[in-house]
């Protein structure tokens, strides 16, 4: 749900990452953070256990420049990936205007990538969204480890509308803001079509 | 899209900012503002310096959210007023036509009591202003990639490849 505000001249928009437990989501975002200046960016929040896994979510609001007079800000969210957090990743749901979602490239995690894009259909059905058709951007993250799978294979199992795929190294930077470009992309587009 | 975008006009802004204005002076608090659920700052009024809006608001919706999730959990439709005590400051968040959440902070110079008082009244106010910026709008809403005035519609990649383009 976007807000625009007229009075203030602007556009605020939210960006959920998610994603399996450990996949990079809290990465990707500590990166962004780190490499944007100052001026361009609120505090980076995390609501993490002591052990740094995210307990509710991690929040970074971002100020990107302006677009046809409006300052567009956007919300960077994401979500504890771990499944028994299943009623936060609900809460954090709400409101979404695009979804990027973290695959972990290594082969163990296949299947709590399939688990997960699953899991997040579902949350967005519930919310009244429909996967189909919400601003969505796929990162196939961890493409430096050994046992990562081949990149077509992963593309094979996980996308499922063409969606714009990302090869990520969230640790060094490699595919973050390309990935983070091509869903705010979306986003705005998404803006013009209503 | 599961809910529509919120629309903010001058008209209706300027409303909200003196609702909160008064709700400010009258219960004599520090600072008072408006969020919506999904952690989108509205307005807010009083002493902001050296408090991080963007974050106090993202946590604040947190915060409901998860407190409504509670209220399901045990049969309720929702909590509709939270209260945190602090040493010096508290805070007091309220949910107002379901949509938005109203929170002001206070320290020893009010007092819960009163802080309840006038936000009952405020709430009525907004209550109000909340249903016709609805209606405005709903009524804008299909027209606006029409309106010859939507600064949306002629978003180009230009546009946004130069957000990016540092």
């Amino acid at each position: 749900m976007t807000f625009i505000n007229y009075a203030a001249r602007e556009i605020n928009c939210k960006i959920v990452y998610y994603g399996p437990g450990l996949c990079g989501k809290t990465t990707n975002l500590q990166w962004i953070y780190d490499k944007t200046n100052p001026q361009a960016k609120g505090k980076l929040i995390s609501l993490a256990t002591e052990t740094d896994r995210t307990l509710f979510f991690d929040f970074l609001p971002l100020d990107l420049g302006t677009v046809r007079g409006f300052k567009t800000r956007f919300h960077l969210y994401t979500v504890p990936g771990q499944v028994f957090y299943d009623a936060s990743r609900k809460l954090i749901l709400k409101g979404v205007d695009g979804m990027v979602f973290v695959a972990d490239s290594q082969e163990a995690r296949m299947e709590a990538n399939v688990e997960s894009i699953q899991n997040l259909d579902r949350n967005l059905k519930e919310q009244g969204y429909d996967l189909q058709t919400v601003p969505y951007v796929l990162q196939f993250n961890k493409r430096d480890l050994p046992t990562a799978l081949a990149m077509d294979e992963m593309y094979r199992q996980l996308n499922f509308k063409g969606e714009p795929t990302f090869e990520a190294v969230a640790m060094s930077g490699t595919g973050v803001f390309d990935t983070l470009k091509a869903i705010a992309k979306l986003v705005l587009l998404e803006l013009k079509k209503k | 899209m599961a809910s529509p975008d919120l629309v903010m006009y001058e008209e209706e802004y300027q409303q909200i900012k003196d609702t909160l204005h008064r709700l400010q002076v009258d219960s004599n608090s520090k600072i008072v503002f408006l969020v919506d659920k999904n952690g989108q700052q509205i307005a807010s009024m009083g002493d902001m310096q050296g408090v991080d809006a963007t974050s106090l608001a993202s946590l604040t919706a947190g915060n409901v959210a998860a407190t409504d999730g509670l209220a399901k959990l045990i049969g309720e439709k929702e909590f509709s007023i939270l209260f945190h005590e602090g040493e010096k400051d508290n805070i007091h968040i309220s949910l107002v036509a379901q949509r938005v959440i109203l929170v002001v902070i206070f320290d020893e110079r009010s007092s819960l009591g009163l802080v309840r008082l006038r936000v009952k009244k405020a709430s009525v106010e907004l209550e109000r202003t909340f249903e016709v910026l609805l209606k405005k709008a709903e009524a804008d809403r299909g027209s606006l990639a029409n309106r010859f005035d939507s600064p949306f519609a002629e978003i180009t990649d230009e546009d946004i490849d130069s957000l990016f383009s540092e």
